[in-house]
């Protein structure tokens, strides 16, 4: 539902903390330690869980996220899991906004209509469908907004002003500035080009802004939180599980970064 | 539904070819194709831009490519005329080359300083080595590790012309990861790079650019029938991975409604199994690499890397307009196996001395095939779109001979 992704915002705003936002991808490596790696992010200081839906060609993404869904895939992890997984995890946890975020051609496969129809049932509270532009998303946008979840857009250092507008026009949640021209965990972003660029969208919206692509340390988060509401950080909590083959100190290393990284927000 | 008065009418102004095509891509890109739209849409007007390239496609690539009339394979088929539109004889090798002139051309004018492309067989990549060469921009080269150990000439080829080749190693580490790295090198280089994709899919306005570029195949072939036979031919075929070729040949004759026309795809090991790059004859519909169209995939919407015996066959996807006119009706879809192309590799080889690329080998099997039902008074036209040096180690290897 939008409103628990608003509500986060608007708590954050009371003590002016911003939003962490993590990002994992479903079954990355297996079913079990995704799980358990979901469940244990809030108390390590995630404010919003984005939920990767595997992909077999993600092109937006960097050899990192790719490899992630990679693992998840070869798990035999599959979109019901994924489901699953978004279940057991509003058992016990009714507070934290999920996003799901994938690309087009595994939702377009379940059905569009079935898919909003099922992560309304389990509480998903937004989508980020990356090959979605606004020129294609009106199969999915258009449902998801009357079922009141959360479309979120990207806006990019490519995006000019008319379509800055368009975009605006039709989105809810927060919107995701990346930070650069690239792909996920490539290159490091110049931090003061996106703060002005921020800014300017600033000007245009009061909903709440999102950065990420490429922020990998407690000092990029430090500085990004300082001027947007929110930090996504992704690729480098994924590195830690191609890193680490041994599963039992995947968990703790994983959680001490992000606490590492909620005490920067 | 009304009926279609033309065939020849896509796409339509958001890229779609009825439910395919449009584009499907991230926001980084979609002010790069939008713009790119523009600047197409502009030189497609322009006389200058068409003058210049055909010029270039004249006396660089060696146009028009002659409509030969395939006469000892016909006696060999005992069965409708057959002639070969030769498009191996173009300079690089193969039809590549007519949509890389037109791009680089749009790539100049839109003052891009740096190309890239993905390429499968090679074919694509040396005809973009070629072109940059020729306008002396520097260029990458995204290909599959896997297909650089098949395609070894070409990568030569294409290093000589100056190009940086680029092994992908993710995923199968062929065809469609290349355009996957390509699409990435692209979003973190948008100012100064121009990507010349090699077939009619992509996101909009790729399958119509692509499709206008090759459309002079069936230009040409449309006059060089009439000249030779004094009438249309009965029926077109041509080979598909992603289709360029056969929609160069296929789009100036959709509206002759008396031609039957017909596109084989590789059928590897056979349909049954996942071995094979049909995605028509036994894909579904599904979004990638920026369109809607037909794909190979599982149960999930995973991906399934194809197979096939020839490089440039193995997309998992197909040009959205073939998707369309497949579900039109208007043409014709069948698959091949690898051994029946090699088959029909052979005996073109041997009773028409042209050693013809194992993609249309592909279409070479079908007539073969069809050649009992088809009558002596019929005339076919198949699209020879590249020639068969590259192949001459998979051929051997696939023999059990030694070079």
């Amino acid at each position: 539902m939008t409103v628990r992704i608003d509500n986060c915002f608007e708590t954050l705003k009371l003590t002016n903390k911003k939003a962490l936002i993590t990002f994992l991808t479903a079954g990355d490596p297996n079913y079990d330690l995704s799980l358990e790696l979901i469940k244990s992010l809030p108390e390590a200081g995630a404010d919003i869980i984005e939920i990767g839906m595997p992909f077999s060609d993600p092109m937006a993404d960097g050899p990192a996220i790719q490899a992630s869904s990679l693992r998840a895939i070869n798990s035999g992890h599959k979109m019901e899991k994924t489901f699953e997984m978004i279940e057991s995890f509003r058992k016990d946890n009714s507070r934290t906004p999920i996003i799901l975020m994938g690309y087009f051609n595994p939702i377009y496969n379940y059905g569009v209509d079935s898919f909003i129809e099922k992560i309304i049932d389990i509480e998903v509270d937004g989508v980020i469908v990356v090959d979605l532009p606004p020129e294609e998303d009106n199969e999915l946008c258009n449902a998801l907004e009357s079922a009141d979840l959360s479309f979120i857009r990207l806006v990019t250092p490519t995006t000019d002003a008319d379509r800055l507008n368009k975009i605006l026009q039709k989105t809810s949640g927060f919107l995701y500035y990346v930070s650069i021209a690239g792909i996920t965990g490539s290159k490091r972003p110049e931090i003061n080009e996106v703060e002005n660029a921020v800014q300017e969208i600033k000007t245009k919206t009061n909903i709440p802004i999102g950065v990420g692509f490429g922020i990998r340390t407690k000092e990029d988060i430090e500085r990004v939180g300082s001027f947007a509401d929110g930090v996504i950080v992704g690729s480098v909590l994924v590195d830690i599980i191609k890193n680490n083959e041994h599963e039992s100190s995947v968990k703790d290393k994983i959680m001490k970064k992000v606490r590492e990284f909620a005490s920067a927000v | 539904m009304d009926k279609l008065n033309s065939y020849k009418l896509g796409p339509d102004q958001n890229g779609r070819f009825g439910i395919f095509g449009g584009r499907f891509v991230a926001e980084t890109l979609m002010p790069l194709i939008l713009d790119l739209e523009k600047s197409y849409l502009q030189a497609k007007k322009d006389d200058s831009f068409q003058s210049e390239l055909a010029y270039l496609n004249k006396y660089y690539t060696g146009r028009p490519s002659p409509l030969y009339f395939a006469e000892r394979l016909t006696d060999y088929l005992n069965t409708a005329k057959i002639y070969f539109k030769r498009d191996e004889l173009n300079h690089t090798g193969s039809h590549k080359i007519n949509n890389c002139l037109g791009q680089i051309l749009l790539a100049k004018r839109m003052r891009k300083t740096r190309i890239i492309a993905e390429t499968g067989a090679g074919q694509h990549g040396v005809a973009v080595a070629t072109v940059s060469a020729r306008f002396g921009l520097p260029c990458v080269i995204y290909m599959g590790a896997k297909d650089i150990e098949r395609q070894k000439p070409n990568v030569f080829r294409m290093k000589l012309l100056g190009a940086e080749v680029v092994p992908v190693r993710s995923g199968n580490a062929t065809l469609k990861d290349a355009m996957n790295e390509a699409l990435r090198d692209w979003v973190a280089n948008v100012n100064d790079t121009f990507y010349i994709i090699g077939t009619v899919a992509g996101p909009h306005p790729y399958p119509e650019m692509v499709r206008d570029f090759q459309s002079i195949i069936g230009k040409e072939t449309k006059e060089q029938i009439l000249d030779q036979e004094g009438r249309l031919p009965d029926q077109l075929i041509a080979c598909i991975g992603g289709g360029s070729n056969a929609m160069g040949l296929f789009y100036p004759f959709l509206d002759d409604i008396s031609v039957k026309i017909t596109g084989i795809e590789a059928g590897g090991m056979g349909l049954q199994g996942e071995k094979h790059c049909a995605s028509l004859t036994a894909g579904r519909p599904g979004v990638l690499h920026g369109n809607r169209t037909y794909l190979l995939q599982d149960d999930e919407g995973q991906i399934i890397e194809g197979h096939s015996i020839s490089a440039g066959l193995d997309y998992p996807g197909i040009g959205p307009e073939h998707a369309w006119l497949k579900e039109s009706g208007r043409v014709e879809y069948f698959a091949i196996t690898d051994s029946e192309a090699v088959e029909a590799f052979k005996i073109c080889t041997k009773t028409e001395g042209i050693i013809p690329a194992l993609e249309p080998s592909h279409a070479i099997a079908h007539l073969i095939n069809i050649a009992p039902s088809l009558s002596k008074n019929d005339l076919v036209v198949m699209n020879l779109c590249g020639r068969g040096d590259k192949d001459i180690f998979t051929i051997a290897e696939h023999l059990n001979m030694e070079i």
